[in-house]
């Protein structure tokens, strides 16, 4: 809608946009993405580039379908899924994954529910919900990275990366096996259901917070590096594209939990240091709870939808069937936005 | 009941306000000072100028008028009058733009000056007010016919009405000025030190207050040590109850409830007023005001407004006569071209754009602003859906959930618009100002509220007129019954004489019922105006 014609107050804007917001968080996960090229080479940058691709042209023809202006693609909440979607998918899926995975992003997780601004679910994560339930086997495989042992193919080079990509890891002669090891939270979830208890497990697995802090691990493209995250979280905050309390209370929420816990039995509850370092609980606090449209508006509310994911994800870590619990407990969460928005309203002045 | 505000005041000082924000501030004229407008060909003076009653005119058509004399006096109790602005006859008294979004017409009276500005000298100068009676002070403020300067313009003396359940502890004299481009208050808080101080201890002493308390933000620090100064030299006055606060710049700090809560940290209940909890809240431009009528006998007839804006060549703060043509300001700062601005009425954040440029200056204009049109803001945004940043949310003042209540007024939903307080919503702006999504949420409130008063309009004259005429069909029916009841009692005695009595009783009767039907009819045209 054009509102020349409009003569209410006020007569000033502060010049913030949508695109500069997407921009700003493309930005932030700019660190993120190098660490991921740098752990996985050209895979990482093919993938990337599919979802991007894959998302912004879903995007077109949705619009062209509905008659909408083909210029609202240019507010770049497309691209900015198909990017979410590229870092939390495993450095190797066979390519069909990735695409299915933007259709039903763009489609049946944002457009069918009217587009940008009216989506329940955080397109990206309900994408990658469908994918991880639908194809659990690719959705689970974490190709071992350039920097961690003797990697069997050479990720920074093109042609073995071209043909992993295209036709799978029998083109190169090898068993997905063989090129693939478990993330430090699968490991664990494993183990425990052998009946080895977490610090066993961790030993076996030789795991260093060191490396998970930095992002030497295995793991979904762009969950690594705690350390590349936070930067890009902090510079979010600094930015004011999102408000403290998701992150703050979701981090806190799990770190409290699981201090507790491991109090209490630490063979069975993991320390909260390896909560906090492990999986995809960074880029689900500072970049996928904190989705705008799916989130809370008040700040009471942020606050309890960050406690509620905390808690979630850090029981879904321990209890549940799944060794990850971070994307099921936004999504859970985002159901509960329209009833905590409603009953958690700032207090009015004078009332 | 005064220490216990007292105590109040001391340990809760926050010294800000929730939400809120910083706009850039674009003070050009900070350092102009306030230059004399000439008088212009024509001075067009609106009958009504406040909130409240429209005035009627006390002149006709080839009166001559005196400077300061009253010409239209004020209609009920929530009225001010009007003042001839200068000396000189009344040409027309017909209806003229005023300054309004709608550009609508209002009844205005036109003088021709006569270039020698005699003045009427009929109110006697109060020197001594300290040794006059309040009501005295409070009588003469209403003549003046002063209004709040600081854009309200509701008329002062009401607001200072000493009500025994409700003592007035505090006067806060408002030197905040958020609003971008205005430097009006600031300036004169630099030149009219004195009279500002000296119109506050008038203020203290009608409402019989203790304290004072004047409250400067801090990108006006100048004026805080003019004030300072002026206050340490003052005769006459017990300074030591005033204080002067520097309070962080923020915006909107200059309303009323937000200022409240910045000095006190406390709020007014929601559907009251600053009186109800000991306050009294005047702007600085009403205290220089209050005092030029009650010492030195004028009423209001002029105002410092800043012209300014980016199509401005020579931006400055001018006083002018209230009912200087607009265009004839601008001209005299070197803006004589209009056709490519837009001007705003006010400050950027809560002014009106003018949609009819050859209006008067009235005693709400605290600045006029020329914006270019190509750049004007209004002018490129286009409405994008809401992404739920909660940055409204955020930076609401009022505490409330702007997008929400958008959604409901855009819908026409508007109880539920109002279960989201869409009354406590202080149209500061805020809001529209942050959303990325360029949503004109304060467009939307104002046209609920707008809708909202109209159905309760309509559903109460629906109301009245069911009283009515239910109270008319039960009239009818019984009249009916009995005019039967009588005319079958004289058929049945045969007498020609009675029959007559009975039917001019009941023509009698039925009058008053046509009167009524009458009545309502009057309403509804003026519902319809
Ligand atoms: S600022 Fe605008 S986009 Fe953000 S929540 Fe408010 S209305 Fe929606
Ligand atoms: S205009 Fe109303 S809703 Fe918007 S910020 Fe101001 S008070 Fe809040």
């Amino acid at each position: 809608m054009n509102n020349s014609g409009l003569i209410s107050s006020p007569h000033a804007h502060g010049g913030d946009t949508i695109r500069a917001n997407m921009l700003s968080v493309m930005l932030a996960l700019a660190p993120a993405t190098v660490v991921s090229v740098y752990l996985f080479g050209w895979m990482a940058v093919f993938l990337i580039v599919l979802c991007m691709a894959g998302c912004m042209l879903t995007e077109m023809a949705c619009l062209k379908l509905m008659d909408r202006p083909p210029s609202a693609l240019g507010d770049g909440s497309a691209a900015l899924t198909g990017l979410f979607l590229a870092l939390t998918l495993p450095a190797y899926v066979p390519w069909w994954i990735p695409l299915i995975g933007c259709i039903t992003a763009i489609i049946l997780s944002k457009q069918v529910y009217g587009g940008l601004g009216h989506n329940p679910f955080n397109p990206a994560l309900a994408a990658r919900v469908v994918l991880l339930i639908s194809f659990p086997l690719n959705m689970t495989a974490w190709i071992i990275p350039m920097h961690a042992g003797a990697p069997l193919v050479n990720l920074y080079d093109f042609a073995q990366c071209w043909h992993l990509f295209w036709l799978g890891p029998e083109s190169l002669h090898q068993g997905l096996d063989a090129i693939t090891m478990a993330s430090p939270l699968g490991h664990v979830k494993t183990e425990w259901s052998r009946g080895i208890g977490v610090l066993e497990a961790l030993r076996e697995y030789d795991y260093s917070y060191l490396d998970a802090f930095l992002g030497r691990e295995s793991g979904s493209l762009g969950e690594t590096s705690t350390l590349a995250l936070l930067l890009g979280g902090v510079y979010l905050l600094a930015r004011h594209t999102i408000a403290w309390h998701i992150p703050v209370s979701f981090i806190a929420t799990v770190s409290v939990l699981a201090l507790i816990f491991n109090q209490i039995n630490p063979e069975h509850f993991a320390p909260p240091l390896f909560h906090l370092l492990a999986g995809g609980l960074m880029l689900g606090a500072f970049f996928m709870a904190t989705d705008p449209v799916t989130s809370p508006v008040t700040p009471h509310g942020q606050l309890v939808f960050g406690i509620g994911c905390g808690i979630l994800t850090w029981s879904i870590r321990s209890f549940g069937g799944y060794p990850e619990g971070v994307m099921f407990s936004i999504l859970l969460m985002n159901c509960a936005v329209p009833l905590i928005d409603h009953y958690l309203r700032p207090r009015v002045y004078g009332k | 009941m005064l220490r216990k505000l007292l105590e109040h005041l001391k340990p809760t000082t926050p010294g800000t306000f929730p939400g809120g924000m910083y706009p850039p501030e674009h003070k050009i004229t900070a350092t102009s000072p306030i230059s004399q407008c000439p008088l212009p060909p024509v001075l067009i003076l609106p009958l009504k100028q406040h909130i409240g009653e429209t005035c009627t005119p006390l002149v006709d058509v080839g009166d001559s008028v005196l400077l300061g004399q009253k010409i239209a006096k004020s209609q009920g109790y929530v009225s001010a009058s009007i003042h001839a602005s200068s000396s000189g006859k009344v040409v027309k008294i017909e209806e003229h733009p005023i300054p309004h979004p709608s550009g609508m017409g209002r009844p205005c009276i036109f003088i021709e000056p006569d270039g020698k500005d005699t003045p009427d000298e009929s109110l006697e100068p109060m020197p001594d007010y300290r040794n006059t009676e309040p009501s005295t002070i409070r009588e003469r403020i209403r003549i003046c016919g002063i209004v709040g300067l600081g854009g309200a313009v509701f008329p002062s003396f009401i607001k200072m009405v000493r009500d025994q359940r409700n003592p007035i502890d505090t006067v806060i004299l408002n030197g905040i000025e958020c609003e971008p481009y205005l430097t009006n208050d600031h300036r004169l808080m630099l030149e009219k030190s004195e009279e500002i101080l000296r119109g506050m201890d008038i203020i203290m002493h009608a409402v019989n207050a203790k304290h004072g308390i004047i409250a400067i933000e801090d990108n006006k620090l100048d004026a805080v040590e003019g004030i300072r100064k002026a206050l340490t030299e003052m005769h006459g006055i017990d300074t030591c109850n005033i204080e002067v606060r520097v309070l962080p710049t923020r915006y909107p700090q200059g309303s009323e409830k937000q200022l409240i809560y910045a000095l006190t940290g406390r709020e007014i209940p929601a559907g009251r007023l600053p009186l109800h909890i000991g306050l009294l809240c005047q702007n600085v431009g009403t205290a220089n005001a209050v005092h030029n009528a009650v010492c030195l006998g004028r009423s209001l007839t002029e105002r410092i407004i800043t012209v300014s804006g980016d199509a401005v060549p020579q931006p400055g703060n001018v006083c002018a006569r209230i009912g200087t043509p607009v265009p004839f300001l601008f001209a005299r700062h070197g803006l004589h071209d209009m056709d490519d601005v837009h001007v705003i009425h006010g400050g950027p954040m809560m002014g009106e754009r003018l949609s009819k440029l050859d209006v008067p200056v009235v005693k709400s204009t605290n600045g006029l602003l020329a914006m270019k049109r190509d750049t004007f803001y209004s002018e490129q945004a286009v409405e994008e859906p809401c992404i739920r940043c909660g940055h409204c949310v955020e930076v609401c003042p009022s505490g409330l959930v702007p997008n929400e209540l958008a959604w409901h007024c855009r819908n026409d939903q508007f109880d539920r618009g109002q279960e989201y307080d869409l009354f406590d919503c202080i149209e500061c702006g805020c809001c529209s100002y942050v959303c990325p999504s360029h949503i004109p949420l304060v467009h939307y409130f104002r046209y609920a509220k707008g809708q909202v008063a109209k159905i309760e309009k309509e559903q109460e004259f629906a109301r009245i007129s069911k009283i009515r005429s239910g109270a008319r069909d039960n009239r009818l029916a019984r009249e009916q019954a009995e005019r039967a009841a009588r005319r079958s009692r004289a058929k049945q005695q045969h007498k020609a004489a009675s029959a007559d009595k009975a039917e001019t009783a009941g023509k009698s009767e039925t009058k008053p019922a046509a009167k009524e039907t009458q009545n309502t009819n009057e309403n509804n045209e003026e519902e319809s105006t």
